[in-house]
C-alpha cells in the first residue's frame, strides 16, 4: 500500500446565502495515495469544485482537517497557504485562466516569478515545460493567438513548471473539442505515468473519467466509490 | 519587478481608448487646476512681491482723498525713516478704455530709488528725470502698444480733465519674474503745474506717500509714529506697511478668489470621482485574473502593485501633460489678458500642487477597488461571482 498524500478527515463546508446555510459538502474522509490519477465525478452542483478548491488550500473547510504530505493546510494562515500552493499544487481549469497581455511563454514563467531562480533557471524550466506540452513554437504567441487546445496545454505547463506534486483540474476538458480533450488526457496520463504526479481532476466527462486510476462520485455533498442511481 | 512595470505596462493598452481618455480627463482637469491656482497667485502677486521694508501712508478717510504734499518733510523727520516719496493715481485713459493699464504720477527720484525692481539703465533714467514731460513705462506694456523710446503718447485724464501729452524717455524691466512690466509713472511735478492753473484747490496734493525705512521689524512702531503726528490734524493719515496696503486692494475681491479657490478643488474632486470609477471597473473586468494571480501564489503585495501602479502610470500620464499644456495656457492668458493679469507666471508650488494633486487622484482611484480585490476570496473570484 502506498503512502497517501492527500489526507482528508471529516471535512464540511456550507456556503452562507444571505439568511441561508447552503452545506455543500457533508462529512467527508478519504485519501489520495501517492501517484494517483483520481477523479471526481457528479453533477452539476454536487460540490465537486468546492471539494477540489479545499483540496488545493484555495478555500478553507469548516470542520475537518487536509493533511497534505504531512501538513495540516486547514491550519495555515492566509499567506502561509499561499506560499504552500506556490510550492505544492499546480492548477488547471476549465477556461485555460491564461494572463490575456502576457505570451505563452510568459504565462509558464509567472509561477516562477516566486521562486528564488535566476532568469536563465526560469527560461530552463519554462522551456522544458513547453516541451513536454509540444508548445515549443507558440512561445511567443498571446492566448488570444492560440486555440482553446493550445491554451489548455500552456496552462497544464503553467502548472507543472514549479514541479509541484500535486496537480489539480477542474473539469480541463469541459471547454474543448474531443481532439483537444484527447491531447489534454494524454498529457495528464503522462504527467501521472512518466512524472509521478498525484493528479485530482474533477470531471463530467465519462470518457475522461475512464483515464483516471481511481474514480470517486460525489452526490449532494457525500462521496460515494460508485455513482448514485442517476444516469450518469 | 520588471514583470510587474510590463504587466502593468500592458494592460493599460487593453482598452486603449480608455485610458487615452482617463489620461485626458486627468490632463485637463490639472491643467485647469494649474490655472486657477495661478489666477489667485497672481491676484495675491501685489502682496507677495510688496517689500517688507516699505511702508505707504494715506489719508485715513480714504484713499480717493489726498494729502498735503507738505507731509513729506515731517514723515522724513520721524525716526526709522530712510527716505519718502509719494504718488497720485492718475487714472488716465490710452485712446480707448478697453487698453487699461495703470499710471501714477510720481515724484521720480524718491520713487525709483524706494523701488530697486523697477530697472532702468542709467541714461534712460536721467533722460527721465531731465524732462517734466516725461513718462516711463514698463517693457510689457511697451510691447503691448509698440511703444518705444521718443513716441508721444495722448492720455486722457478721468480724475483729471483733458489730453496729457507724454514723451516716454524709458522703458523698465522688472528684476525679478514677478515684477508687474505694465504700469506707467511720470512727474507728479507736470501733474501738480497743470492742477494750479485748472484746480488749484486741490494743487499740492498727493494720493499716498511710499515711505522706505532702515529696520522692517519696527514698522509697527514707525507707522504709529507717523500717524501721530497728524492726527487731529485736517487730513489724518493711516501707515501700513505695503504688504498690508495691498491686501486691502485684494480683500475688496477676496470672495472672487475663494470661489476660484473653491472651484480649483471641485475640478479635481470631481476628476477623483471619474478615474475611481475607471479604475473600478478595470479592476472589477479583471477579477478572475486576481483570483488567478492569487492561486499561483501571489500575495496582496503583488496586487496592491498592480492596481497601484496601473493607477498611478495612468494619473501620472495626465498629469504630466496637464502641467506641460499649463505653460503655452499661460502665456496665452498672459498675451491675451494682460490688462487684468499683469504678470502670469505658473510658480514652482502651484506645480507641485499639481503632482500631488496627481498623487492623490491616483492615490483615490486606486484604493477602493484595491481593497475589494485584495479581500475577494480566490474561489469566488475564479468562479466570476463578483
Ligand atoms: N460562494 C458561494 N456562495 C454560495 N453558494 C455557493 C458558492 N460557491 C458554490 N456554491 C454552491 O455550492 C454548490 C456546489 O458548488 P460547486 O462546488 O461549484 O459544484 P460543482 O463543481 O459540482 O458544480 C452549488 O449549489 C453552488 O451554487
Ligand atoms: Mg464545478
Amino acid at each position: 500500500m502506498k503512502e497517501p498524500v492527500v489526507s482528508i478527515k471529516n471535512i464540511c463546508k456550507a456556503y452562507q446565502k444571505g439568511s441561508e446555510t447552503i452545506p455543500v459538502i457533508h462529512d467527508i474522509t478519504f485519501d489520495i495515495i501517492d501517484g494517483d490519477f483520481l477523479s471526481l465525478m457528479g453533477p452539476s452542483g454536487s460540490g465537486k469544485t468546492t471539494l477540489l478548491n479545499l483540496i488545493a488550500g484555495i478555500d478553507k473547510p469548516d470542520c475537518g482537517e487536509i493533511i497534505v504530505s504531512g501538513i495540516n493546510i486547514t491550519r495555515l494562515s492566509e499567506s502561509e497557504l499561499s506560499r504552500w500552493r506556490a510550492i505544492n499544487v499546480g492548477f488547471i481549469f476549465q477556461f485555460y485562466n491564461l494572463i490575456p497581455v502576457l505570451t505563452a511563454f510568459e504565462n509558464v514563467e509567472l509561477p516562477l516569478l516566486l521562486s528564488p531562480l535566476s532568469k536563465s533557471q526560469r527560461r530552463e524550466h519554462v522551456i522544458s515545460a513547453l516541451r513536454v506540452v509540444d508548445l515549443l513554437d507558440r512561445i511567443d504567441h498571446k492566448p488570444k493567438e492560440l486555440s482553446g487546445g493550445q491554451q489548455q496545454r500552456v496552462a497544464i505547463a503553467r502548472a507543472i513548471v514549479t514541479d509541484p506534486a500535486i496537480i489539480v483540474a477542474d473539469e480541463p476538458t469541459g471547454d474543448l473539442d474531443r481532439k483537444s480533450a484527447t491531447d489534454v488526457l494524454n498529457l495528464m496520463t503522462r504527467l501521472n505515468d512518466e512524472f509521478g504526479k498525484t493528479i485530482i481532476m474533477v470531471t463530467h466527462d465519462m470518457r475522461a473519467a475512464k483515464r483516471a486510476k481511481t474514480i470517486k462520485y460525489l452526490d449532494k455533498g457525500y462521496l460515494n466509490d460508485s455513482p448514485a442511481n442517476t444516469d450518469l | 519587478m520588471t514583470h510587474l512595470l510590463i504587466l502593468i505596462y500592458r494592460n493599460l493598452f487593453r482598452h486603449k481608448l480608455r485610458t487615452f481618455l482617463t489620461i485626458l480627463a486627468v490632463a485637463v482637469a490639472i491643467l485647469s487646476f494649474g490655472i486657477l491656482r495661478t489666477v489667485i497667485d497672481v491676484w495675491y502677486l501685489g502682496v507677495e512681491v510688496a517689500s517688507a521694508n516699505r511702508l505707504v501712508t494715506r489719508n485715513a478717510i480714504s484713499l480717493i482723498f489726498s494729502l498735503p504734499v507738505s507731509y513729506r518733510e515731517k514723515i522724513m523727520s520721524v525716526d526709522g525713516v530712510k527716505s519718502v516719496s509719494y504718488g497720485n493715481w492718475f487714472g488716465g485713459i490710452y485712446i480707448d478704455e478697453k487698453n487699461f493699464f495703470p499710471n501714477f504720477a510720481i515724484e521720480p527720484k524718491g520713487y525709483l530709488g524706494l523701488y530697486p525692481e523697477l530697472v532702468l539703465n542709467e541714461k534712460e533714467k536721467i533722460d527721465f528725470f531731465k524732462d517734466r514731460k516725461s513718462a516711463i513705462v514698463g517693457e510689457k506694456l511697451a510691447k503691448r502698444f509698440g511703444w518705444k523710446i521718443g513716441d508721444t503718447v495722448t492720455l486722457k485724464g478721468t480724475i483729471f480733465q483733458g489730453n496729457w501729452d507724454f514723451t516716454i524717455r524709458g522703458i523698465y524691466k522688472g528684476r525679478d519674474k514677478n515684477t508687474d512690466e505694465t504700469i506707467f509713472f511720470f512727474h507728479w511735478d507736470y501733474l501738480n503745474e497743470m492742477v494750479k492753473k485748472t484746480m488749484p484747490t486741490y494743487a499740492d496734493q498727493t494720493g499716498f506717500f511710499v515711505i522706505g525705512i532702515k529696520d522692517a521689524s519696527r514698522a509697527g512702531e514707525i507707522s504709529q509714529n507717523i500717524d501721530s503726528i497728524f492726527k487731529n490734524s485736517l487730513a489724518e493719515t493711516i501707515t501700513e506697511t505695503e504688504k498690508a496696503f495691498n491686501m486691502g486692494f485684494v480683500a475688496m475681491t477676496e470672495a472672487i478668489v475663494v470661489v476660484i479657490e473653491l472651484v480649483s478643488y471641485i475640478v479635481i474632486f470631481i476628476i477623483m470621482a471619474v478615474s475611481a470609477n475607471t479604475m473600478a471597473m478595470t479592476v472589477r473586468e479583471r477579477s478572475n485574473e486576481y483570483a488567478v494571480f492569487k492561486t499561483l501564489g501571489f500575495r496582496t503585495i503583488h496586487l496592491l502593485g498592480l492596481i497601484f501602479g496601473e493607477s498611478f502610470l495612468i494619473t501620472m500620464s495626465g498629469c504630466l501633460l496637464g502641467i506641460a499644456l499649463s505653460f503655452p495656457i499661460a502665456d496665452l492668458f498672459s498675451a491675451s489678458l494682460s490688462e487684468f493679469f499683469p504678470v502670469f507666471n505658473i510658480s514652482m508650488q502651484t506645480i507641485l500642487f499639481d503632482v500631488v494633486g496627481g498623487c492623490l487622484i491616483a492615490l483615490t482611484a486606486a484604493v477602493f477597488p484595491s481593497i475589494k480585490a485584495i479581500n475577494t476570496d480566490i474561489a469566488n473570484g475564479l468562479r466570476k461571482l463578483i
